[in-house]
């Protein structure tokens, strides 16, 4: 299997520099795109998801195990301190989708830093595309069934309590922002935050690796210090990846409080 | 020396982003030190003023390896 990209920087003296290159993979099985290892880490990590919550769920007691303790406090995190902040008790419908894109994120993220994965699967844009249209999809669709489809508009576009003339510039922004902007930067912060993590990632560990065995000799003591950055950024890419799939719900949650907010 | 000026335009453009995402944990750290029981309450709006700052800087490095 083709899970690791090898032999890099072995021909010549040059140090490569890892680039967009390293995130395009050959398939495992088939041909083509489909079946990549961003999508084994899919497959992966929901499988180890819904193993977990299953777990937790299967022997509901009322003084939980540990395994249902778990499982319950993700649940109360996504419940207390995200929906119960910015949407309230209006918002308990949506805990579990939210929960459920939390813990999705979360671990696709954290791919990024098990060993033998190593690789954050929302790096590829088309999960977050994805999980972002969901997100659009629902803030759209609550706001219209609230308050009717003209409505919705007319609340996003022209909140009242503004002189008349500051409308012609208000209500195009706020379209834009809200409809087209809102989608984007979801789906740009989550991948390129994972995308720019492992770039890191893979520069240190490939310039302590060239200085280690290509070069040698004394510059192979000097590859403590780009391994030992190494390590450290590890455990903080480890707290931006949770850090991410936490701002990706909470934005979620607002969009969706905004959504449902009887005025601006 | 050869590379790609984008990188240095990126680094440029990661200034301001710099700024605010220090402006935003100042004030957060301020608002904690005078009232730290609304610790909860900045925490959240300390973040989500952290995520729409950094956008900037995602967008600038992803416009960095795309053009």
């Amino acid at each position: 299997m083709h899970l690791v990209k090898v032999a890099r920087a072995a021909e010549g003296e040059e140090f490569n520099p890892p680039g967009p290159a390293d995130f395009e993979f050959p398939p495992i099985f088939g041909d083509g795109t489909f079946f990549t290892k961003p999508m084994l880490i899919v497959v992966l990590g929901s499988l180890a998801i819904a193993v977990l919550f299953y777990l937790a769920a299967r022997r509901a007691a009322l003084v939980p195990a540990k395994a249902q303790f778990m499982g319950e406090s993700v649940y109360g995190f996504v419940r207390n301190g995200i929906v119960g902040d910015s949407i309230g008790r209006a918002g308990r419908p949506f805990v579990p989708l939210l929960t459920t894109m939390f813990v999705f994120i979360a671990v696709l993220n954290i791919a990024g830093v098990i060993p033998v994965l190593q690789l954050p699967a929302t790096s590829k844009i088309a999960i977050p595309l994805f999980l972002a249209l969901i997100s659009w999809g629902v803030f759209n669709y609550v706001g219209i069934r609230r308050h009717g489809f003209v409505g919705y508009f007319k609340n996003m576009m022209f909140p009242p309590g503004l002189p008349k003339w500051i409308y012609i510039l208000l209500a195009p922004l706020e379209f834009f922002s809200t409809v087209i902007i809102r989608p984007i930067t979801l789906t740009l912060r989550l991948t390129l935050n994972m995308f720019a993590g492992h770039l890191v990632l893979l520069l240190t560990v490939l310039g302590g690796e060239y200085l280690l065995v290509d070069k040698g000799g004394v510059y192979a003591v000097m590859s403590v210090v780009p391994f030992g950055l190494a390590i450290i950024l590890t455990f903080f890419e480890a707290f931006v990846q949770v850090l991410q799939a936490y701002v990706f719900v909470l934005l979620t949650a607002l969009y969706i409080a905004g959504a449902l907010a009887d005025d601006h | 020396m050869e590379g790609n000026l984008n990188m240095v335009g990126y680094g440029l453009a990661a200034i301001g982003p710099g700024v605010g995402v220090g402006l935003i944990f100042a004030a957060y750290i301020n608002g904690v030190a005078r009232q730290p029981e609304a610790r909860g309450v900045l925490q959240g709006i300390a973040l989500l003023g952290f995520a729409l700052v950094e956008a900037l800087a995602i967008i600038g490095i992803g416009l960095a390896f795309v053009l």
